[in-house]
């Protein structure tokens, strides 16, 4: 298109800025990890591995850790389950209040995540149900279907409604077609989702503060609780920079599985 | 589907019904009788009004300085950068979002921190903690939010059009307010939501980061804390009643598709 060289130039510099301002606190991170200091004093006095060793020895971040995988990995089994089934039936069937289904979903992503978390407390608590693991697995659940279902139903928007119509005609049932023929057709984009949804429960803590029990703490809230402790400074800057080289793994999953290098997070996948 | 029905939507009018609730004084437990105690205090006492204002004016900032950012970045990748370029630069805009959102606002800290902190032993200069912290926090936190629906919605906008305009003898910034503008208004709207609802409720950052700053989310953690269920939950029918307005204002505009 005809754009000037300067507007280019300019355009240039400015995303290279907004660039710089995403990177900078993750770089800064990284190399706090392996300041010798017992703070995180600006620049490190000299770098050392120390706290890399101590850390990596701690029982308390690696426990969190644990906790968080687990509740992640159910939350998503949950959503990619119940997510997927959703968006199968709202996109294949028409049924009576199908549009308030549709904006249902949005809810849950639209309302801040605070609402959700003292909405569930209030709702767990009038039901009787003492908060634990399995409230804070329901709760993840939640928004994880949410996020399965939006992935699943932008590919299935874009799937001709024929290929089923085919796959009847040539006698296959519904659980048939599911089977042979949609599934197959959605999976990168259920996968998509999943990795998304995992993302999001590994990452939560607002919901989380609200419906975990006492003594279950995930890796979030373990950096939180520890963030104001000065003592603990060394191991949550390791901590923290471990949390941020593992966010690498996904994005290279979801760079994997899908042409679309958002992870599907726009829900846009016709381009 | 039935989950999200039943907990979901029964959870939302249990936090309804809790609101209507109050607190024994001396016990501490929930009486369930239903008064307007709760909605009464928030409607009379100044300091919660005080506090919804200002949550809404740092969500209105974020978002708007957000949008400032993500428009030129969104703009390079979907019509300046080259195919490599462009690929490379999406992933470089979502990586920082699967990075958890507590190490980010920890960053931040550090370097905001006026005593040793990266901004003030480099730049001699730093905002300290507050409500500008949070504000450019919150910015950091949900940039990718705007600026991928942006970039879609940029995307989807044919070239054709840009060339058309410019044939016409507008130049760009006439282009972009008449043809790019109202074309990618719908992925802004999307955009904007994300950040204005992420910040509206936010209250981790704030304790972070805010200093003695109070917001709604904090108010209702404090609440919540104290064992103040049902003022906790009357509060937070605050951000709800606001995104639902904000929802059906913005319904008319189609953008609820893309979200």
């Amino acid at each position: 298109m005809l754009l000037s060289g300067r507007s280019r130039w300019v355009l240039r510099i400015a995303t290279g800025l907004v660039l710089v301002f995403l990177y900078v606190p993750l770089l800064v991170i990284l190399v706090l990890s392996f300041s010798s200091a017992r703070t995180y004093i600006w620049p490190p006095p000299s770098l050392s591995t120390i706290w890399w060793h101590r850390a990596l020895g701690e029982s308390g971040p690696r426990a969190a850790l644990w906790t968080s995988v687990k509740v992640a990995l159910a939350a998503t089994t949950i959503a990619v389950v119940l997510g997927s089934l959703a968006s199968y039936g709202v996109q294949r069937f028409r049924f009576f209040g199908r549009n308030t289904v549709s904006v249902l979903l949005v809810l849950p992503i639209a309302l801040p995540g605070i609402v959700t978390g003292v909405a569930l407390n209030a709702a767990f608590q009038q039901a009787g149900v003492a908060l634990g693991f399995l409230t804070l697995i329901v709760a993840h659940a939640t928004f994880c279907i949410v996020v399965v279902f939006n992935n699943v139903i932008a590919r299935l928007r874009r799937l001709a409604p024929n290929v089923d119509e085919a796959s009847a005609d040539l006698g296959a049932d519904l659980f048939q077609t599911f089977r042979y023929v949609t599934f197959p057709l959605v999976r990168s984009a259920l996968l998509a989702g999943a990795l998304l949804a995992f993302a999001l429960s590994f990452d939560e803590i607002v919901v989380t503060t609200f419906t975990a029990g006492a003594g279950i703490q995930t890796l979030p809230q373990w950096i939180f609780n520890n963030m104001f402790r000065p003592n603990q400074l060394p191991t949550v800057n390791v901590v923290a920079a471990v949390v941020i080289v593992l966010s690498i793994v996904p994005v290279y999953v979801s760079q994997r599985l899908s042409a679309d290098p958002t992870g599907g997070l726009t829900a846009d996948e016709d381009r | 589907m039935l989950w999200l029905l039943v907990i979901y939507l029964g959870s939302l009018a249990s936090l309804l019904l809790t609101s209507l609730y109050t607190t024994n004084d001396f016990t501490g437990n929930l009486v369930k009788t239903i008064t307007f105690t709760n909605y009464h205090e928030l409607l009379t006492d100044p300091t919660f009004r005080i506090v919804t204002l200002r949550t809404i004016g740092i969500a209105l900032a974020v978002t708007g300085i957000d949008l400032v950012l993500a428009l030129p970045l969104a703009f390079f990748m979907a019509k300046v950068a080259s195919r490599r370029t462009r690929r490379a630069l999406a992933v470089a805009v979502v990586l920082p979002l699967w990075a958890s959102y507590l190490v980010k606002a920890y960053s931040w800290r550090v370097m905001l921190d006026p005593s040793a902190g990266a901004l003030v032993q480099t730049f001699h200069f730093s905002p300290g903690f507050g409500v500008t912290a949070t504000v450019l926090v919150l910015a950091y936190l949900w940039l990718p939010y705007m600026a991928l629906p942006i970039y879609a919605g940029l995307e989807k906008l044919p070239n054709s059009l840009l060339d058309a305009s410019g044939d016409l003898g507008a130049g760009a910034g006439r282009t972009f307010r008449s043809v790019v503008l109202p074309m990618i208004a719908p992925s802004i709207v999307a955009g904007a939501i994300f950040t204005f609802s992420l910040s509206l409720g936010d209250y981790i950052t704030v304790q972070i980061v805010g200093g003695k700053a109070q917001t709604i989310g904090n108010v209702i953690y404090r609440d919540f804390g104290a064992g103040n269920l049902p003022s906790a939950a009357a509060f937070a029918v605050v951000p709800v009643v606001i995104m639902v307005v904000v929802l059906l204002v913005v319904r008319r505009t189609g953008a609820l598709e893309n979200l």
